[in-house]
């Protein structure tokens, strides 16, 4: 079957890819593009490690047709860092020991972006909410939850 | 948090400590935050192929045919195997260590042994590919008749689950169907207690559940060797079983990994990378083979389930005088990590507690269900589980406090434990002490002046005591599986030199041939008859305040429950409380 | 091998889909890509719509449209919606969110499709249209006892009155995981109060058959009368009437008709979960 040309703009740069009809904008993004932060965790939506940004807002990758992404904006945690400089989110993940396995925490990062840049001082409440699509196995939603409260409202947040 | 007590066992500890107690930023945590981290699926490949398995529906079911003209003719597919394309079809995970015989195949032959089971591996160009041809393998099936009991698989005449143990349990030694811990005569103990308690307790299987499924790229590189990204937790472990199941030298394997997207004991099976490496093999292309995440709750190997009764001698003054434990691993159709929890429960028991009188029959049953292997403490977690429950219900019965209970019985520096060996670096009624003043549990004031450090090994609490034997579920005579005592060994017998004497007698459940297998063939000293001699249980260092009395027990509501446990026959003088008969008499 | 084709109308759509039997409709994707992905859908059309009618949110007078392709990200961001916010926001988590749709939740299979009881208690009409023809409402209890085979005609929006007073309906989803887990069950009631007394009770529940149903038990328990414990009591005596809940992952059979009354004893009083 033909491959399909798409288009869109992965972490502010503009990318291109053919893609087969019904793949998943998790696979394209893996092996057409080599962005291999957003994870396969279970391909049904229940843990969100494929979390990416889409036009600012949280999607689940592995449930999106690679050609509904036509022209939009996507954005995963390989675009959180500028450079050497970790996105405040990533330095406090690191600080609190917010990471076990490591498997979750691209998806985690991208979900609490995305509370974040909508609400830069959330309750431990809305943490909690923010990240209730994402599972970490290893048990580590504590240090998580205090990482992303400790990010909130620090100056470096609204970086472009 | 985090909270170093150090004023406990000062003086065994050399405190000049450069990294314990000390945060230290992990070396691997800046690619954590940045998604640089290369887990073994973060690998780009050049014409990747995807592996894909057709699975059993059939928890038990002999395989007719199977037709797999349209799959390999099915757009993509480059290649399909079975059962004959597989170099060594039969391998057992601790091969590798010379423990256990081989019983599992990577692909089904003629015989499916649970739902899940392998059959044939598609490789295909895509995974939607591979998918789509899976549909199109046809295979007829004879259904079979299935046990799904740990109890039900070692009645003579159950279904052979795994026609490598046809008797349906892992071998011990190669004497025994079950594994065996001996310590003094708890018949004895038990005639002369105050109360004797006796408790079933059923564990469920247990899914890891990591982020990251099972899965493993192997790709062809030069000079003949494969590489392989594998999730493997033991990577070293990995590549001998695969190249034990492709039949190559493992200097041709080149293995890379240890950056388990949470592995909990479930990424030590090498559930994918010998099929991977045999796809590469034969199609001299990378293959890809991933369980999806349905394949990773259904199929991938969960902690198996235990089956466990525990009888207990106890003394109205609290001492436990007496621990006979049974239990049953449910190890699915085959061993894999099975046997080897099965040792690790028997050396744990009888808990950290000392008891004069200990025994115990730790059985591996399989059963027609996924099998089961290691998870994060297996073989302890769930006999310790149902060791606390018990030790509830005992302090309950003794009319005491559960923690000063537990510091009465504690095992203390220099106590012998029944596997021959003096306690050592004993901790448990400092935990229960520090546990008691953080949760505002009040404790006696005798309570807290214990320590792990006085009181062991004095007196009995050192000695090895006479101990019963028997000969108890040898290998293919279920006719052994109730005997009596055999023997006494005399009190600080530490070992049993082996002999070389045949163990079996006859033909193994009528089907094979005599096996000669070395015995471990004690001194035949007479057998001493159980006299009902009064035993006195030995004094503890502590003896409690008594009266403190915790409200009974008030059972919430019960759901439909299965089928009843076996009765099980004892005889004794005492008290009894009993899950398994009923309630208390 | 499986293909894709964009409509920009949902008349497009509705034709493609009462024409050819291999056709499957993808809403946000939380159903049929789990299919995809785990090799159950391989063959066929996935149609993606793309017409703004379907993403389109009619709520500011006592008439309330949903397109079938509204997602419950978009009801959280409608202030209107605000009595539909503790439903929407019971589904997924904020990824989920954004991509399941109301029309993706009425082919929801037990125990999911939440948001689905909290319309069938709002007594909500399912607009269906097959092939190039024009919509036709049907009753969503209707439809839902037939889901399964209807396979063929398009859902382009579902219709329900607003509550005169928002206060009147209730919705709670019980699940063991917090704050977000998948259900052992839902209850969605509206409750209207006529002099004091429930005028025009509707009553459903999530996961206690194979489809979200009324509880028809409850609703003839309090109807006509006051909200007391009398009633109360009585609710929860035919809360069970019509259920089939299944034994799943998340519960037995057992434990749901154990915990509904009490559940709904607790919704009906005002008490905390």
């Amino acid at each position: 079957m033909a491959k399909i040309p798409v288009q869109f703009r992965l972490n502010g740069t503009d990318r291109a890819a053919f893609v087969d009809a019904p793949e998943t904008l998790l696979n394209t993004l893996r092996r057409s593009l080599g962005d291999f932060a957003p994870k396969y965790g279970c391909g049904q939506g229940a843990c969100g490690v494929c979390t990416v940004l889409i036009d600012g807002e949280p999607h689940l990758s592995c449930l999106t047709l690679s050609v509904a992404c036509e022209g939009r904006q996507v954005e995963t945690a390989s675009g959180m860092a500028d450079g050497p400089e970790l996105h405040p989110l990533q330095a406090q993940f690191m600080e609190h020991f917010a990471a076990q396995c490591g498997f979750c925490t691209p998806g985690m990062l991208t979900a609490a972006r995305a509370l974040l840049d909508r609400n830069p001082n959330p309750t431990r409440d809305e943490v909690i909410e923010a990240i209730s699509g994402n599972i970490c196995r290893c048990t580590g939603y504590e240090p998580i939850v205090a990482a992303i409260l400790a990010a909130a409202g620090s100056p470096g947040l609204r970086r472009a | 948090m985090l909270e170093l007590r150090k004023d406990l066992f000062a003086d065994e500890r050399d405190d000049n400590l450069n990294v314990i107690g000390k945060g230290i930023q992990r070396q691997d945590m800046p690619g954590h935050v940045t998604g640089l981290t290369r887990y073994f699926d973060d690998h780009a490949f050049d014409g990747m192929l995807h592996l894909k398995v057709v699975r059993s529906p059939h928890a038990s079911a002999r395989i007719r045919s199977i037709d797999i003209a349209a799959a390999a003719r099915a757009p993509g597919v480059k290649r399909v195997l079975r059962a004959a394309d597989v170099p060594v079809n039969k391998n057992t995970l601790l091969s590798l260590i010379n423990f256990g015989k081989d019983d599992e195949p990577s692909l089904a032959v003629d015989q499916v042994h649970y739902k899940g089971e392998p059959v044939v591996a598609i490789i295909a160009e895509t995974e939607a590919q591979a998918l789509a041809a899976k549909k199109l393998v046809r295979i007829d099936y004879e259904p079979m008749p299935a046990v799904f009991d740990v109890e039900e698989a070692l009645k003579p005449g159950a279904p052979v689950v795994n026609e490598t143990y046809p008797a349906n349990y892992f071998e011990y030694h190669e004497r025994f169907d079950h594994q065996k811990l001996r310590f003094g005569d708890v018949e004895r103990a038990f005639a002369s207690a105050d109360m004797v308690l006796e408790h079933r307790y059923q564990m469920s299987p247990i899914e890891h559940a990591p982020t990251e499924t099972n899965g493993s790229i192997a790709a062809p590189e030069q000079n003949g060797r494969f590489v392989v990204h594998s999730c493997a937790q033991g990577l070293f472990f990995a590549l001998g079983t695969a190249a034990k199941i492709v039949a190559v030298e493992s200097n041709r394997l080149h293995f890379i990994g240890g950056t388990v997207g949470g592995g909990f004991g479930g990424k030590v099976d090498s559930l994918t990378e010998p099929l991977a490496v045999l796809g590469a093999m034969v199609t001299g292309r990378p293959v890809r083979f991933v369980l999806d995440r349905e394949e990773e709750m259904l199929y991938g190997s969960p902690r198996g389930a235990e089956r466990i009764y525990i009888k207990d001698g106890l003394m109205r003054d609290g001492r436990i005088v007496a621990r006979q434990i049974r239990s049953y691993f449910d190890a699915g159709a085959y061993t894999r990590l099975s046997s080897y929890a099965a040792i690790k429960c028997t050396a744990h028991l009888p808990g950290p507690y000392w008891i004069p009188n200990v025994s115990s029959d730790v059985h591996v049953a399989y059963t027609n269900r996924c099998p089961s292997t290691a998870m994060r403490g297996f073989g302890i977690t769930a006999v310790d589980f149902a060791l606390e429950v018990q030790m509830d219900r005992l302090a309950e019965a003794a009319g005491m406090d559960p923690m000063e209970f537990r510091i009465l019985n504690a095992y203390r520096d220099g106590d012998m434990k029944p596997h021959r060996r003096k306690a050592s670096n004993t901790a448990l009624i400092e935990c229960v002490q520090v546990a008691a003043g953080k949760a505002n549990w009040p404790i006696s004031e005798q309570g807290k002046r214990q320590s792990s450090l006085t009181g062991g090994g004095a007196g009995e609490r050192a000695q090895i005591p006479a101990t019963v034997l028997d000969a108890r579920g040898q290998i293919g005579r279920p006719d052994t599986r109730q005997s009596g005592p055999t023997q006494t060994l005399p009190a600080g017998t530490s070992r049993i030199a082996p002999s070389k004497q045949p163990v079996m007698e006859g033909a193994r459940d009528g089907r094979a041939a005599p096996t000669q297998v070395p015995r471990y063939e004690p001194a035949r000293t007479a057998t001493q008859p159980l006299a009902p001699a009064a035993y006195a249980p030995p004094p503890s260092p502590y003896q409690p305040v008594a009266g403190r009395q915790p409200p009974p027990y008030q059972p919430p509501p019960a759901p439909p429950s299965p089928a009843p446990a076996p009765a099980t026959q004892t005889q004794h003088g005492a008290v009894r409380f009993s899950s398994v008969f009923g309630r208390r008499r | 091998m499986l293909d894709v084709r964009s409509c920009t109308t949902l008349s497009e759509a509705a034709g493609i889909l009462s024409g050819d039997r291999q056709a499957v409709l993808i809403g946000g994707g939380t159903l049929v890509m789990r299919d995809v992905n785990e090799g159950r859908l391989t063959e066929g059309t996935l149609l993606r719509v793309t017409d703004p009618a379907f993403r389109r949110i009619e709520a500011g007078g006592g008439r309330i449209e949903l397109g079938a392709g509204v997602t419950m990200g978009m009801i959280l961001a409608n202030r209107e919606l605000a009595f539909l916010h503790p439903a929407a926001r019971a589904i997924g988590g904020p990824a989920v969110r954004n991509m399941a749709s109301v029309g993706g939740n009425l082919f929801a299979p037990a125990p999911y499709g939440d948001f689905t009881v909290a319309l069938l208690a709002l007594d909500a009409q399912v607009v269906l249209q097959a092939g190039f023809g024009s919509g036709r409402a049907t009753p969503l209890e209707e439809f839902l006892a037939a889901r399964e085979r209807s396979g063929s005609a398009l859902v382009t929006s579902v219709q329900f009155s607003r509550p005169a007073n928002p206060g009147d309906f209730h919705f709670r989803k019980i699940s063991r995981v917090k704050p977000k887990g998948i259900s052992v069950l839902s209850i969605a009631a509206h409750l209207p109060l006529a002099g004091g007394r429930v005028a025009q009770a509707r009553v459903a529940y999530g996961a206690m058959a194979p489809t979200p149903i009324r509880a028809r038990g409850v609703e003839r328990a309090l109807e006509g009368k006051s909200l007391d414990a009398a009633a109360i009591a009585a609710a929860k005596t035919g809360a069970l009437e019509g259920c089939r809940p299944a034994t799943d992952a998340i519960a037995s059979e057992w434990y749901r008709r154990e915990v509904l009354p009490v559940h709904l004893g607790r919704l009906l009083a005002g008490e905390p979960r």
